[in-house]
């Protein structure tokens, strides 16, 4: 009994400094989650401004074909997925990537129709273990991640796109509801909806575009498509530290109640050793 | 003297807004002033300095492309990157110029344009510092 009095005893300390460390790393995310969700508020402003000016512009011009805007016959689909670098953060890469192998299979039957763009190490590693066929990929972007740090790859897709290497794009990533509830959403980026864009207020200022129109739309409309990448990765960043509050919290709670059924078990061994040694006392003095 | 508003966004956050008597920068067809009322106007932007006189003060931000929206209340410049001149890592910029220019040396295809880009920029934070 004793030794297994032990033994329980070094496993609640072990679960106690198990939950030292997920009760920090919860306020850790609690913390950056605060911060994720400002930078959110704080990008608005740059998308907005852009869309009003290419809604302007639409209104402005008849019959705008800008590539961009015009949805052409499928025959390849591009998809960028935005994953976190790291785990503990409960199910958030493993439902976004199982929503997104999901629709890889309903959509297509071969590997050949569709090509995909990762963000995060987690989505990296596991679509490389399927064999997917990944054509572009950032990983070990900062807890605050600049415009700089996903330019790159947003490049690369609208330019794909421009230049018909495929003929759509979507976009998947977790859309942040509120602390407790991550989506995984897929939306798609390109062509861009031009439902999307008609539906806001009519501004009747009539602009002098220079050096014109057409150039002015060659220039918006790939911004405009990164600059929506770019919000999503925001998003997806305050998914991923809402996901990982979560999960830390209910690792703490969980915690706590293995220390205290754990305790109850180490108080009966304790009686139970007690009762025995007593029992043996009594027993040795019978017998003189 | 009326004023106009001036807002310069950036896709991390508002860099600057306040209301300021004229602005200037290069937009696609060449320099230009803007003062209060100007007639409505879309230009894009490549990497340059952007100059804000207000109550005979002078304030420059070095611009890393994007977009200026003119209506004649309000002025709106979106770029990739804004930064005061103040705030500008004079040593970091070099550093940067002379990367770019050895890569240009090298003279692979590939990289040509970003490096050139990059060269721009550089370029343009250090003409910030020194005006």
């Amino acid at each position: 009994m004793a030794e297994s009095m032990r033994d329980i005893k070094r496993r609640i300390r072990s679960i106690e400094n198990t939950k030292k460390i997920t009760k920090a790393m919860k306020m850790v995310a609690a913390a950056n989650l605060r911060r994720a969700q400002d930078r959110v508020e704080a990008a608005r402003p740059y998308s907005e401004q852009l869309r009003d000016v290419i809604v302007n512009l639409a209104a402005g011009t008849q019959g705008v074909d800008h590539p961009m805007l015009v949805s052409r016959e499928v025959k390849k689909t591009g998809y960028l997925v935005i994953t976190s670098d790291r785990g503990l953060a409960g199910g958030y890469n493993s439902n976004l990537l199982r929503h997104l192998m999901q629709t890889l299979k309903k959509r297509h039957k071969s590997t050949d129709e569709y090509v995909i763009f990762v963000i995060g190490r987690k989505g990296v590693d596991f679509l490389k273990r399927r064999n997917q066929p990944i054509i572009g990929q950032v990983t070990g972007l900062p807890e605050a991640p600049a415009f700089a740090d996903v330019k790159a790859v947003a490049s690369q897709a609208v330019n794909d796109y421009a230049d018909e290497k495929f003929d759509e794009l979507y976009l998947l990533y977790n859309e942040f509801v509120n602390p407790v509830t991550q989506r995984p959403t897929e939306k798609r980026l390109l062509p861009l909806a031009s439902t999307e864009l008609e539906e806001t207020q009519k501004s009747n200022t009539i602009y002098e575009y220079e050096p014109s129109v057409e150039e002015v739309l060659e220039e918006i409309l790939p911004r405009y498509a990164e600059t929506l990448i770019f919000a999503a990765l925001l998003e997806g960043k305050a998914s991923e530290f809402a996901a990982k509050m979560m999960a830390m919290s209910n690792a703490t709670d969980n915690a706590t109640e293995l220390i205290a059924n754990n305790r109850l078990l180490y108080n009966r061994a304790r009686q139970a050793a007690i009762t025995q040694e007593i029992a043996e006392i009594v027993g040795g003095a019978a017998a003189l | 003297m009326s004023k106009m508003q001036l807002d310069i966004v950036t896709p991390e956050k508002k860099v600057y807004s306040n209301e300021v008597d004229m602005v200037l920068t290069r937009a696609a067809e060449g320099d230009i002033g803007i003062l209060p009322k100007h007639a409505p106007l879309v230009s894009p932007l490549k990497p340059t300095v952007v100059r804000i006189k207000n109550d005979g003060q002078e304030l420059r931000l070095a611009i890393g492309g994007g977009f200026l929206e003119v209506r004649p209340e309000q002025v709106t410049i979106l770029a990739e990157s804004a930064e005061l001149a103040g705030d500008i890592d004079f040593e970091r910029a070099l550093a940067a110029k002379e990367r770019a220019e050895e890569r240009l040396e090298k003279n692979s295809e590939i990289d040509r344009t970003r490096a050139e880009l990059a060269l721009n920029r550089a370029v343009n934070r250090i003409n910030v510092t020194k005006m």
